[in-house]
């Protein structure tokens, strides 16, 4: 019995160890920015290029920062979404156009619709290297002490959104 | 994901052009400080570039890893020292940027794993073979065992003699 029961241990235990590597994406890099303060920052707003926006006017509210760009495929698949989420009201979604140009950033929006309250506008990538950005779309949710507490790496799909985002806003929230 | 598409894309087209200057826009010494640029590319090749991870900073040709070498760049030229340049990308991208893992608790398995496994084989296989010895149990040939082997040897060396 134990002959048989030895390999059969390991063999299980080699699969579950299979299994979870196939489902495990190599490309998410846990940041080490959760738990820790959003970088500070102050860009100037994609619509309105003389007004600026800086991460401390957000102090008090639980909010998202979405890095998004026009040359982002991915961004385009996500869209929709966050036009949904948007809509929702749940919480407000901000933009970090990152490494656009500005005309091309605008006939985006202008085309598929804007979820963002506002869109600033990182030009030279050097806020998105602050905030660790690596693969566009990127999502952080940043609480009312300005500290990130979630950081969705690729799209936030609506599995993500109902079961992560919104009871980790609602918890940050109250 | 469409980035690196969009290198292959771009890679195909130098390929069917260039020819001898394929490996161009890689690691360009700056002719205005070519020591400082050395210093850039020695960094860059202890760091992994995040969007195609098997590769160095310095190999890679991803926008992300020319603005990362830009910024290490300037932080040289602002007299930053390469530890404090480092320190400067793990606490944005994490330990993961480092091309050569670093040995600390999350490394331990990584470093250490294989050389523990290598000690559970020998002890398994030590304990196999001791266990086995201790199975074949020695058994002395009788008087007669050894007379009828002695007959059969004397036999067939007389064949082969004759």
């Amino acid at each position: 019995m134990t002959r048989f029961a030895i390999p059969l241990v390991l063999f299980i235990l080699l699969v579950a160890f299979l299994a979870i590597g196939l489902r495990h994406d190599p490309h998410e890099v846990p940041s080490p920015l959760i738990d820790k303060p959003a970088p500070a920052f102050q860009l100037a707003q994609l619509r309105d290029p003389s007004q600026t926006f800086s991460a401390a006017d957000m102090r008090g509210k639980v909010w998202l920062l979405n890095v998004w760009a026009s040359w982002c495929v991915t961004c385009r698949d996500e869209h929709p979404l966050l036009l949904q989420y948007a809509r929702s009201g749940a919480l407000p979604i901000y933009g970090l156009n990152y490494k656009d140009k500005r005309e091309d950033a605008l006939s985006w929006l202008g085309e598929l619709g804007d979820p963002y309250v506002l869109s600033v506008s990182d030009n030279d990538g050097r806020v998105g290297i602050d905030y660790g950005v690596y693969g566009a779309p990127e999502t952080y949710l940043i609480d009312r002490d300005g500290i990130i507490r979630f950081k969705q790496i690729g799209p936030v799909t609506p599995d993500i959104w109902q079961k992560t985002i919104l009871p980790l806003a609602q918890k940050l929230n109250e | 994901m469409t980035k690196q598409l969009r290198f292959v894309v771009f890679g195909l087209v130098l390929l069917s052009t260039a020819g001898p200057t394929l490996s161009a826009k890689e690691a360009q010494p700056s002719a205005a400080d070519p020591v400082l640029e050395q210093r850039v590319m020695k960094l860059s090749r202890e760091l992994r570039c995040l969007v195609c991870q098997n590769e160095t900073l310095a190999d890679s040709r991803a926008d992300l890893a020319e603005d990362l070498r830009t910024q290490i760049r300037e932080q040289m030229k602002a007299g930053k020292s390469d530890k404090e340049i480092i320190n400067y990308l793990t606490t944005r991208y994490g330990k993961f940027i480092l091309y050569n893992p670093p040995v600390d608790p999350t490394t331990y398995l990584l470093w250490f794993g294989p050389f523990v496994l290598l000690l559970a084989g020998l002890f398994l296989l030590f304990r196999y073979v001791k266990q086995r010895s201790g199975l074949i149990a020695e058994s002395p040939l009788s008087a007669e065992e050894r007379r009828q082997a002695e007959a059969l040897l004397a036999a067939e060396s007389g064949k082969e003699t004759a």
